[in-house]
């Protein structure tokens, strides 16, 4: 399908061929989902709408509600502000949510819809809430709506009341549900205890249980949102997507933030038990100790087949990122790092990364397509290619193994139950990596080389 | 910070007396940035003596969303700053939205800073869709100043601008300050936007003289108090400036139904000429 992809690279400003990126309100509607008892609701037309859920669905293959203000030619003309009304008024009395998070899409943003004056406009029932973020998609991509969705609940739920309530605030970043349950996992092996924002689990990954629920036993609670003014420290991982709502919960309740990378592989998952270690004071629990002895055990196991392979990575900047710090510490080499979400920070991290583990010849670009990925692959060729879905055309075409990690994975089951961050995230990597890495040489070798124990 | 927004109908003399103004303001020693909202991007062009300012959005589509600030604010008379939002050719694209992207912008690199006195917008025309209520949504301009004159089109404009400011009076606190009467020397003039602004429940809070001083000065890319600081129209634009600086008259708009406009114009006499 790739096949006229060419090698020669030349200068493109305005086109992108296949980016690695979507929309802002994908996030924002994401975001969403992770508060328990809340509706997403895309104040546009119906096809912004439709397009978000589906994109949702066929990653995690659960159903994601939400809401549209279906926008017709007139809405358009007139601004949105009555059909958000009715819109806010059908919800309550039909679907009942706890709370309504509202966000834009580029024709509610081009038309100047102003949401927040909008908002106060509308009668909302005792006890229930509405609150809007602005997430226009010719700006970012899905990790700023992601960020935008956070620091919008922060901004209008959340409150300090003086008293702390001995907790620590976890923004998990742009991640799986399976991510976010090892997160937590880890707190509360640490004995900390925390408000996660969003918290996806249990809502997107939810059980079978004979029954459909509009919403979900899990999701954070409104009432912990507005708690989190109370917390000693907010935890925020990955710069790129958690750094505006931590700023957010700083600005307006006071809460010091230390901003971590996700902590995907041994150094960045010591990071984040050494954060929460700094704040017990308490020796690390043996349980925690045992895992990355393991970790440790393995990689040192798989070195042979890992060591020097050369990795294209591709995906969310932080995902992206912290992927290539693992992939650093099984003796790979990151190659390319490509993100479709704009901003300079990932180059310069990408940058700093090289030079600590004494990288040359690696490249990384954010704004970046998959089309200019494959091109540098054609030039020099890589081992190892990581990322979603969308990178098992140029998988195909070069015939390279390919590893699927990151946002989004429509194409296979059960990756968003599972974790990529913590020692137990590193253990899932290792295998997946050398599984493909392994997979490719039995395939590949000769009859006399074709080896029972590897 | 006080953040001001002046609007008022298409040709009236915003720009020309918001620069006037502010230079006056200036020599008074406040430290003040002037946001220009209109397309046409001229509303700095008297501040900086000419120098065409580079504008946000075409700065943005040259050199991408990784900008400073120093690219897009430019300090003139009485180290005033200013900055031209700018936006896309006639007949293509939404100049509102641009509107919107550069404040954002403006609000990201942080050129609100804590030592500015005034924030001056000067918005194109009428307020015509959201992104030119921008300046006034959100909280960003708290008072409003309309530019008028005796003529009947400035006056409906100013009521019409009025009924703009009346809907967002009351979620984004947004008052009116007063109308400035830039003066087109029609007959009775003071009398009539005295009583036009009264019946808004508001006040003209200065009548700037017709003088071609003005025209000489913009001609020479200065403002009055720039190119001759002794001139009366100088004092004039002074005047204009202490008035703001001490208003405290702030009040949400009332506006006329249509027939008491033009019964209003009538008491005054204009619809016989």
């Amino acid at each position: 399908m790739l096949d006229y992809t060419k090698k020669e690279t030349y200068d493109r400003n305005a086109l992108r061929v296949n980016p690695a990126k979507t929309c802002q309100p994908v996030g924002a509607m994401y975001a969403a989902l992770g508060v328990h008892g809340c509706m997403p609701h895309s104040h546009g037309s119906q096809g912004c709408c439709a397009f978000h859920r589906m994109f949702l669905t066929r990653h995690f293959k659960d159903p994601a509600m939400a809401s549209s203000s279906s926008f017709t030619e007139g809405a358009s003309v007139f601004g949105g502000g009555s059909n958000l009304k009715t819109s806010a008024k059908n919800l309550f009395d039909i679907y009942n949510p706890k709370i309504i998070a509202v966000h834009t899409t580029c024709l509610s943003e081009t038309i100047g819809d102003d949401l927040n004056a909008l908002i106060q406009g509308i009668d909302i029932p005792e006890g229930k809430y509405m609150v809007h973020t602005n997430t226009p998609s010719y700006k970012g991509s899905h990790i700023t709506g992601f960020s935008n969705m956070t620091a919008s609940f922060i901004q209008y739920l959340s409150k300090a009341s003086g008293k702390t309530n001995r907790k620590v605030a976890i923004l998990p970043g742009f991640v799986n549900p399976g991510d976010m349950r090892e997160m937590k996992r880890i707190a509360s092996v640490m004995q900390i205890p925390y408000t996660m924002l969003p918290d996806t689990s249990g809502v997107m990954d939810s059980p079978m249980t004979g029954k459909f629920e509009l919403y979900p036993k899990g999701g954070t609670k409104v009432e912990e949102i507005k708690s989190l003014g109370d917390c000693e420290l907010t935890l925020a991982f990955g710069k790129i997507t958690s750094e505006m709502p931590a700023e957010t919960l700083y600005k307006k309740c006071n809460v010091p933030f230390k901003i971590l990378p996700l902590p995907i592989g041994i150094g960045r998952t010591d990071e984040y038990i050494m954060a929460l270690q700094s704040l017990t004071k308490a020796e690390v629990p043996y349980e925690l100790e045992e895992e990355r002895g393991q970790l440790v055990d393995i990689l040192i196991d798989i070195h042979p087949y890992t060591y020097n392979k050369k990795v294209a990575i591709f995906g969310d900047p932080d995902t992206v990122l912290s992927l290539a710090e693992f992939v650093l510490e099984m003796g790979m080499v990151p190659k390319y790092l490509v993100t479709g979400t704009p901003g300079e920070y990932f180059q310069t991290a990408a940058e700093d990364l090289f030079l600590k583990f004494g990288m040359s010849g690696c490249k990384a670009k954010a704004s970046g397509d998959l089309y200019e990925l494959h091109q540098w692959i054609k030039e020099e060729g890589v081992d190892l290619l990581i990322g979603g879905t969308h990178g098992k055309y140029i998988a195909r075409a070069e015939d390279i193994p390919f590893v699927r990690a990151g946002f989004p994975i429509i194409d296979r089951y059960i990756h968003s139950y599972l974790p990529l961050v913590g020692y137990k995230g590193g253990m899932r990597l290792a295998e997946l990596i050398t599984g493909a890495l392994m997979d490719r040489m039995d395939r590949d070798s000769a009859e006399e080389d074709f080896e029972m124990v590897m | 910070m006080r953040q001001v927004a002046i609007y008022g109908k298409g040709g009236i003399g915003k720009s020309t007396t918001t620069q006037n103004l502010t230079a006056g303001l200036g020599e008074m020693g406040k430290n003040i940035m002037i946001v220009g909202c209109d397309p046409k991007a001229d509303s700095t062009r008297l501040i900086l003596g000419g120098l065409a300012q580079k504008t946000v959005l075409d700065t943005l589509r040259e050199e991408g969303e990784d900008i400073d600030l120093e690219l897009i604010m430019k300090r003139g008379f009485a180290d005033i700053r200013c900055v031209e939002s700018g936006g896309p050719e006639p007949g293509v694209g939404c100049a509102g939205r641009g509107i919107i992207t550069s404040i954002n912008l403006l609000e990201q690199l942080g050129a609100y800073t804590d030592d500015l006195d005034y924030v001056f917008y000067d918005v194109l025309g009428d307020v015509v869709c959201g992104g030119f209520a921008m300046p006034i949504r959100e909280g960003k301009a708290q008072e409003i100043y309309i530019v008028a004159s005796g003529e009947m089109m400035a006056l409906y404009a100013a009521n019409n601008i009025s009924k703009g400011i009346q809907k967002y009076a009351s979620t984004g606190g947004v008052r009116l300050g007063g109308i400035i009467c830039n003066s087109r020397k029609v007959d009775g003039e003071a009398e009539l936007v005295a009583a036009f602004a009264k019946e808004l429940g508001s006040q003209m809070i200065h009548f700037v003289p017709r003088d071609n001083m003005v025209q000489r000065a913009e001609i020479n890319k200065k403002t009055v108090i720039d190119y001759d600081p002794t001139a009366n129209q100088a004092d004039e634009y002074r005047a204009l400036a202490q008035k703001i600086d001490g208003n405290d008259m702030f009040v949400i708009p009332k506006p006329m139904k249509q027939e008491r406009l033009e019964e209003l114009l009538m008491e005054h006499g204009i619809l016989d000429i």
